[in-house]
């Protein structure tokens, strides 16, 4: 990627390695790598080479690469660069990490998002809809059973109704400070334009989305989930970077997720022509960016080049 | 090709007349690798960063406009379509390359160096088609730290997560993987 901001991503790499003559114990990364969450206690899914034989896992490897290469398994639904694993992580299997397992035995459930108890596959739907900004697969679909197929199969014996240690990504307290967009750029210069790219839109290679977009035209809609700061804020802490989770401060995932959060990204499908309205009906949280001002813009009102990296860019 | 008004050897000698790399020595391809990431090496090796007893003297001897040139010039080559033995499709090395191991916190190695592990943009080089001894010992340096962290400290942190057997068989993997990505 030759371009004109690649010297940034350089120096801010550098810069994190340490001045070039300093002793060998400075050239650590600067926060202590964590110990490793014992997860022993968590629930644990089916062994990866466990898939038995015949229709049933067949049904589940189907379910496997719809997760792992949404883009190639059901591309009828699919309207942007993202995969199921970019926020499951680990295919659906990673505790902290809105592990699939969790999410079966938590369905049907009522959700405040649209009022009424939702089956799981209609919870898939929204997925497709909003985080994939794509279109809602019909009931009975084939990639939907598959997706049920394989997210039943990995939660196997876990207790129905159960609300699993593990289950989607652990909730962070307030932040001592007030999330902050330019701490947040700072952030994210630091720790996240090394793979996401300067202006948000990721890197690929091979013809593959290899570190997905996380605002623009590419990337979730004003519907997704990870459009609140607050399950942005929990899905950093936990899983990023990716490798490296748990080694950002609180306050510095807060921050960064808003900073991420306040681009434009494409309309909320529920869009009803007016941006305060769609806000009063959907976005009515403290921790929603759609419809407030950044930078001079509304968020929520349009994908344009300007709007899409942001005028402090 | 030539080498340098100030002694350094040519490039080709250890790396290839199309800068394949020669396997069996363990001398790496540079032919394909993203222009920023060879010249930070050179700068590495030059300055003790990255310890280096054969490349270290060469790399003090290149003047910065050379560094550059030099970088350009691999980076601008097409990537070799070769393969350094037969992967195995299944086992420890495509497991760790392809699925990583999260219960010990490491993300497979694709996710960063791309599928069939051909690189990313300038900051993930190309693992495929890299000699397995080369591979192995750069992720033993990181082991040891004697090589640079690299970004965000990342390869450091994933080096650590690895037992020598998994470093052996992720190495073969890579190194088995074709060069030009195709599958």
């Amino acid at each position: 990627m030759r371009t004109p901001s690649l010297a940034l991503v350089l120096v801010a790499g550098i810069a994190l390695t340490g001045a070039p003559d300093s002793a060998r114990t400075d050239m650590a990364p600067k926060a202590p790598d964590p110990a490793i969450p014992d997860r022993s206690a968590t629930f644990q899914p089916p062994a990866k080479e466990a898939i038995p034989p015949g229709p049933y896992g067949d049904m589940v490897k189907l379910g496997r690469d719809v997760f792992r290469e949404t883009d190639k398994y059901a591309r009828p639904f699919v309207g942007n660069a993202l995969r199921c694993s970019n926020c499951h992580l680990d295919a659906g299997r990673l505790a902290d990490s809105s592990p699939m397992w969790a999410a079966w035995v938590a369905f049907p459930a009522y959700r405040d998002k649209n009022h009424h108890v939702n089956t799981f596959q209609e919870r898939l739907q929204g997925c497709f809809r909003f985080s994939m900004n794509g279109k809602a697969p019909p009931y009975g679909d084939k990639v939907l059973v598959a997706l049920e197929t394989y997210s039943a199969w990995l939660a196997q014996g876990a207790p129905v109704g159960a609300n699993l240690p593990g289950r989607g990504y652990p909730r962070l307290k307030d932040p001592p400070l007030q999330p902050d967009y330019a701490r947040g750029r700072i952030v994210y210069q630091q720790h996240c334009a090394l793979c996401h790219g300067p202006d948000g839109a990721g890197q690929s290679a091979g013809g593959q989305v290899v570190f997905p977009p996380l605002w623009g035209a590419n990337s979730y809609n004003w519907g997704a989930g990870m459009e609140g700061v607050n399950t942005a804020a929990a899905f950093i802490k936990a899983n990023m970077p990716l490798g490296l989770g748990g080694t950002l401060s609180d306050q510095d995932a807060w921050d960064v997720a808003l900073f991420v959060d306040s681009h434009e990204r494409p309309q909320d499908p529920r869009f009803t022509g007016d941006v305060g309205e769609t806000r009063r009906l959907f976005h009515n949280s403290r921790w929603s960016m759609y419809g407030q001002t950044v930078a001079g813009h509304v968020l929520g009102s349009g994908l344009t080049p300007a709007a899409q990296t942001g005028a402090q860019n | 090709m030539h080498g340098t008004a100030r002694g350094a050897p040519p490039c080709v000698v250890c790396h290839g007349a199309h800068g394949e790399g020669i396997a069996a020595s363990g001398f790496p391809r540079l032919a394909g690798l993203p222009a920023a990431y060879l010249r930070a090496q050179l700068s590495a090796f030059a300055d003790g960063q990255r310890e280096n007893a054969v490349m270290a003297p060469i790399a003090k001897l290149l003047s910065a406009d050379e560094e550059q040139a030099v970088s350009l010039y691999y980076a601008a080559l097409p990537a070799p379509e070769l393969a350094n033995g037969a992967a195995a499709s299944a086992g420890l090395g495509a497991l760790l390359a392809l699925d990583g191991r999260w219960s010990a916190k490491l993300p497979p190695c694709v996710a960063c160096h791309g599928p069939g592990g051909i690189g990313v943009g300038a900051s993930f080089p190309p693992l495929a088609g890299q000699p397995a001894s080369y591979l192995e010992a750069q992720l033993e340096a990181w082991r040891q730290v004697k090589r640079p962290p690299g970004p965000l400290g990342l390869m450091q942190a994933v080096a650590r997560r690895l037992s020598p057997s998994d470093i052996a068989a992720v190495s073969q993997w890579f190194a088995a993987q074709p060069a030009g990505g195709g599958r």
